[in-house]
């Protein structure tokens, strides 16, 4: 699909300088930039390396699980892996890609030239980076070191009173907790100027009603991290003072109460799971349409579902907690507030399905990671629905089913869209196509991968099999399934190499995009590929949802119908 | 290859936005208030459930005059941001000054009733669940203070200099929303710790 945009096209004549800069000259370029695209890009890649690392610890804990009294890695090790990796995954992958695209899409598809604090926006990125840098320095060091060279082992939700100064000695759970406050502090910055930015820095015409659905999420979205990160920020700052001055928040020998930290935890834990899946509902808000040559169905349904999915769920949080012993009214409000989310993520559902119906489906790679997102998110809602009744929970708590529920979250829907998202946006973000062929095989290796791992993961789960074991005996009937999970990962990875290798062998070598290769609708492709510092020569005006369609289309204008 | 679309621009509507210094403000207000909340809720979890003495109802007094200084503080730095508006830079000087004392007033009661608290009632922070709540309760609020009094004091060496120009109003009224928020936290600290708990 090459661009037909009937008009005429400007050349861009700044960015063409003869001189070729230096490497330090890139270095310095990098490390001082306030330029949002740039930052977004250093969010993505920072979030790619941490991808691979935290995916590394998970194959080296599906080659300790593959088979019974396997002794791979020590225990302590092992329970150091699945801490790190839940920490890595949640803080230093989801956070900062989602960040990333937001950074980088935010002002494009708003008609600004900026975020609306750059310099913030660069604070922003560094501390986050910083409070990566600082979980894994846990690693170095020795146990000499007041026990510095140990990484964090108490699981990523830390509770009490495992991290009591008694349970917790050393630093390890002490590199957990500042790393997670330092990346807070960048995701508060962060949400700040995404909300400032949608908010103040709209081109005329740009009315909040005719704002891509992306950037109408990524609001709620910002909004929500103030109301989420925030109680974590807090419960850390208490976790401090308990392990350093000496206070009881925690202490339960002096009256305090380990559930509280549960609560504090999951007020923050919950909500964030919506904080890491409404972008991928705004990549998916993009890019069926364009895929499907069709307006979005049902634009106002999809905003009232969004902000409707972001205040239910505020008030879901202990359905964590079913088994602590809330009683059985606690226990009935969670279930019933937890049964309501689904009415509006099932009505976004509706929404893609029918804004797929009836359209000229255009099967890219892109597409076909949107509709594998579609149906295993699905899937997962259904699982969910099952953990979020109290009974069936009491039985499957803590178990594989629990781990295979979220995964087919964070993976199936989050880190397919996530896919879906690079296919899409790559050639604007580096004005070359990423190889169609190696996509196709990404995709299919990875579906292959992802079903064979997590559907199975379902099974040992029913069977008894708790999460964070660290070897199980032969005869519990568990083995089978844990080595075809542990083979499904390892197509996973090679499913995910190939997409590493396409990313960079089409940097060099992929077609070249043009401005708009989708023949898409909103302002991010009216600029070439990839924009200039400045993005807009000319401050751009819209009188459309789909400012594009209405400069290819001046005989039938969406404003029309508006 | 770097071809791009140019959408004109029709400037016939107008077009205004808000402020993006008020909304970051509004959203670091959200923010905060999210900690205090958490803290507040903690606070009022552990009241009554200490294990060990001194109890809120032994050693805590009203601290009625500081409140009245905090809040006209609020007033105070109102009334500087208005000066400063219109250009009156004597005006803004003088109410400014008194934000700063009325807050540094404030501090200087925390300070004193931290001091008896700790070397005439021996509660610290370790002592039991009421001095665990108290002092991070009351510390977190009197860290942003102490945050807000820096800047406003920036604000008065500005003022002070002649360079707190009409134009520089907007960000002064930041700055105030956040004095504000400091003020109105206090409220709630005041009604919890020193109503409520006692
Ligand atoms: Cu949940």
């Amino acid at each position: 699909m090459a661009t037909q945009s009937p008009v005429n096209a400007i050349l861009d004549e700044t960015t063409s300088s003869s001189t070729h800069p230096s490497a330090l000259q890139i270095l310095h370029d990098w490390l001082t930039t306030a330029d949002h695209k740039k930052i977004g890009l250093m969010y993505i890649g920072y979030a790619l390396l941490f991808l691979v690392v935290g995916g590394f610890q998970a194959i080296l804990m599906r080659i300790q699980l593959a088979i019974p009294n396997n002794h791979f890695v020590s225990p302590q090790a092992f329970n150091q892996l699945f801490t790190m990796h839940g920490t890595t995954m949640v803080f230093f992958v989801g956070m900062p890609v989602l960040f990333g695209f937001g950074n980088y899409l935010i002002p494009l598809m708003i008609g600004a030239r900026d975020m609306a604090f750059p310099r913030l926006n660069a604070f922003s990125f560094w501390i986050a980076a910083f409070g990566g840098f600082l979980l894994y320095f846990s690693y170095l060091g020795a146990p000499g070191l007041s026990g510095a060279g140990s990484a964090p082992d108490v699981g990523w939700w830390a509770y009490a009173p495992l991290t009591a100064r008694a349970f917790s000695p050393g630093h390890s759970t002490d590199y957990w907790t500042l790393a997670i406050l330092i990346s807070g502090i960048g995701s508060i910055g962060t949400a700040i100027n995404i909300v400032a930015t949608i908010l103040c820095m709209r081109c005329p015409g740009m009315k909040l009603s005719r704002m891509p659905l992306l950037v109408w999420i990524y609001l709620v979205m910002a909004m929500m991290v103030f109301v989420t990160i925030s109680p974590l920020t807090a419960a850390q700052i208490m976790l401090l003072l308990d392990r350093y001055l000496g206070s009881h928040f925690f202490d339960t020998q002096a009256g305090g109460s380990a559930v509280l930290w549960m609560h504090f935890f999951w007020v923050f834990g919950h909500p964030e799971v919506y904080v890491l899946i409404l972008p991928t509902f705004a990549f998916a808000n993009e890019i069926i349409p364009v895929f499907s040559r069709k307006a979005v169905f049902g634009y106002p349904a999809m905003v009232a579902a969004t902000v409707a999915i972001g205040f239910i769920s505020l008030s879901v949080w202990a359905h964590h907690m079913f088994t602590v012993g809330m009683g059985p009214g606690a226990n009935t409000f969670f279930v019933l507030a937890t049964m309501t989310i689904s009415v509006p993520t099932g009505i976004k559902i509706f929404n893609w399905l029918a804004t797929i119906w009836g359209g000229k489906i255009h099967f890219t790679s892109s597409m076909k990671f949107a509709i594998g997102f579609l149906f295993q998110f699905l899937v997962a809602g259904l699982t969910g629905i099952m953990l979020g009744s109290a009974p069936f929970d009491w039985q499957l708590s803590n178990s594989y089913f629990v781990v295979a529920h979220f995964h087919y979250v964070l993976v199936g829907a989050i880190l397919f869209m996530l896919f879906s998202a690079f296919y899409y946006w790559y050639p604007k973000m580096t004005g070359r196509m990423l190889s169609e062929k190696l996509g196709t095989w990404h995709f299919w290796l990875f579906v292959i991968g992802f079903h064979l791992t997590f559907d199975l993961m379902h099974i040992p789960g029913i069977l008894g099999m708790p999460r964070r074991i660290y070897t199980y005996e032969a005869d519990r009937g568990w083995m089978m399934w844990n080595l075809l999970i542990s083979c499904g990962a390892v197509i996973q990875t090679v499913a995910t190499l190939i997409f590493v290798y396409n990313l960079i062998w089409s940097y060099f070598k992929g077609p070249v995009a043009g401005a708009d290769p989708w023949d898409a609708w909103t302002l991010e492709w009216s600029t070439t590929s990839p924009p200039p510092s400045y993005n807009f020569a000319v401050i751009p005006g819209v009188s459309s949802r789909r400012p594009l369609w209405d400069l290819k289309h001046p005989e039938d204008p969406d404003s029309n119908y508006e | 290859m770097s071809e791009a679309v140019l959408i004109p621009h029709n400037s016939t509507e107008e077009w205004k936005l808000p402020s993006r210094g008020i909304v970051g403000m509004a959203c670091l207000i959200l923010a905060e208030a999210a900690i205090f909340i958490i803290f507040i809720v903690a606070y009022i979890f552990y009241i009554g459930k200490s294990l060990t003495g001194p109890t809120p109802h032994d050693v805590l007094s009203l601290p009625i005059f500081a409140t009245v200084c905090l809040l006209s503080s609020s007033l105070t730095v109102h009334f500087a941001v208005n000066a400063v508006h219109v250009g009156k830079r004597t005006l803004s000087s003088l109410w400014l000054a008194a934000t700063v004392l009325l807050g540094g007033i404030f501090l200087t009661t925390t300070a004193l009733e931290w001091y008896h608290l700790i070397y005439r009632d021996g509660l610290t922070i370790r002592t039991n669940l009421f001095g665990t709540t108290f002092y991070s309760l009351v510390g977190l609020h009197a860290t942003h203070v102490i945050v807000g009094l820096i800047l406003l004091a920036f604000a008065l060496l500005f003022s002070l200099r002649g360079d707190l120009t009409p134009k520089h109003s907007e960000r002064l009224e930041v700055l105030s929303l956040y004095w504000h928020f400091v003020d109105a936290v206090w409220v709630v600290v005041f009604l919890v710790v020193y109503v409520l708990g006692r």
